[in-house]
């Protein structure tokens, strides 16, 4: 058990570095679709609408294989600069899980903004404040403030999400666990183990988000 | 098109049965869910410390690690298990578990988690009048619980339910790696075969959108229905 630590804990390092890499480019994506969900324009919500109904409701591993085998499928990819970047499985990893999970923080974002009370954005309004300072001044601080816990939820989610990069033959935790499952033929050993630091992640990840609901919670 | 022709020459066939295959590993694993939940509803919400714990320990577990841990520890774990307690009983050839038995007990698992978590908090909103009325009342305790609690429990968790449900369905996905013949497992295949991956894989997202939606308004449906006294 102490011999395979290292090579787990090595995958663990992956799996960290592709939660952080993908929560990054997740959270820029869900805020601009968050945004455009917002917007009135019938045209641009639907595509909003659209773009996080398919990633919410397709299985994450469907998107990484479209990813993966399918855009390198494709001919004039093949021969543009993206070649570069989708020829490698992890950067296949990083935008499959960047777009799923910015689909689902675009609407933790949405619902966070449809929640703020009308008074504020009022108040705001006949204190003579601009529409754009009142967007970035008070909508975007108490929306973030108020998606805290659903967004902590989400990066669960994301760091059990991360555990499909082994099947596109990234080395993640679940990479090397696996691999030590075929090497050693003790299945309980290596996937408890991962299992073990997987929960750690997780625990570590549920105390941070506690701790900053506590200091930034906004109460209404 | 023709790729998804009916018969010999497409694999319209093929993705039909695969998605049958998707919706019976799915309808079973939120049965076994079901199961699970109905154990350890109570031990979590129970006065006894030690049965806390050990719901606790199940739903915390379970969400707490990836769902393709769960699967590989069942599925390379399971047979090793399996064949072990044959030994014992003096069988010692090799055992293979059925796929189907193994993918829908792992997402079964998995979807119990999340379904006690979901029971516990219907429970819970239920207003505490309710339990000393029937208290006052003389009601036993099993009748109280069949005929007051468990209707408003089910009727407060439908909305909720639906969301596992949408888990399971998009978890069963992943059964694909123990070579059950589902909706992903069959792209795969067919995308081997003809070379055609992005065909394939967006068919394969359209199946699971149709499925979703279509769940969906199932689901929609049945709220409805139930809660139309309110």
């Amino acid at each position: 058990m102490i011999s395979i630590f290292p090579s787990l804990l090595n995958g663990a390092v992956i799996t960290l570095q592709l939660l952080v890499v993908s929560m990054f480019f997740g959270l820029i994506i869900g805020l601009i679709f968050a945004i455009l969900r917002i917007n009135k324009n019938l045209i641009i919500n639907k595509f909003a609408y659209g773009y996080s109904y398919f990633f919410r409701g397709t299985p994450l591993l469907v998107q990484l294989y479209l990813i993966y085998y399918g855009l390198a499928n494709v001919e004039f990819l093949r021969n543009s600069f993206f070649w570069v970047i989708i020829k490698e499985p992890y950067w296949c990893a990083i935008i499959a899980f960047s777009l799923n999970t910015g689909a689902y923080t675009s609407e933790i974002l949405r619902s966070a903004f449809q929640t703020i009370k009308k008074g504020y954005i009022e108040a705001a309004q006949s204190l003579g404040v601009t529409k754009k300072i009142t967007f970035y001044r008070i909508q975007l601080p108490i929306a973030i403030k108020q998606s805290l816990p659903a967004y902590g939820n989400e990066i669960i989610l994301m760091l059990k999400g991360t555990s499909l990069a082994s099947v596109i033959t990234i080395m993640d935790l679940m990479g090397e666990a696996r691999k030590v499952n075929v090497l050693t033929f003790k299945p309980f050993e290596a996937f408890i183990t991962a299992g073990i630091i997987y929960l750690f992640i997780t625990f570590i990840i549920h105390n941070i988000i506690k701790y900053l609901e506590k200091k930034y919670g906004f109460q209404t | 098109m023709e790729l998804l022709s009916f018969g010999d020459t497409g694999w319209g066939d093929e993705l039909f049965f695969a998605t049958l295959m998707t919706i019976a590993v799915s309808i079973a694993a939120m049965a076994i869910g079901f199961l699970f939940a109905l154990i350890f509803t109570p031990l979590k919400l129970s006065k006894n410390k030690s049965f806390n714990i050990i719901g606790n320990c199940y739903t915390t577990i379970i969400r707490g690690v990836p769902e393709l841990l769960v699967i590989y520890l069942l599925f390379f774990g399971g047979t090793g298990a399996v064949m072990y307690v044959a030994s014992i009983f003096g069988y010692d050839g090799y055992i293979e578990i059925n796929a189907f038995i193994t993918g829908a007990l792992a997402i079964g698992i998995i979807s119990g988690a999340y379904s006690t978590e979901v029971f516990r908090g219907a429970i819970l909103s239920i207003d505490k009048g309710q339990f000393e009325a029937s208290k006052v009342l003389g009601i036993k305790k099993n009748i109280q619980f069949y005929k007051i609690i468990l209707p408003q429990m089910l009727r407060l968790s439908i909305p909720n339910i639906s969301n596992v449900w949408q888990i399971t369905l998009k978890d069963t996905s992943l059964i694909s790696v123990t070579g059950l013949v589902e909706i992903m497992r069959q792209s795969y295949i067919a995308a081997g075969s003809t070379r055609d991956p992005l065909f394939f894989y967006s068919v394969a997202a359209v199946l699971y959108l149709m499925l979703t939606f279509l769940s969906m308004k199932l689901i929609n449906k049945l709220e409805m229905k139930y809660s139309k006294g309110y």
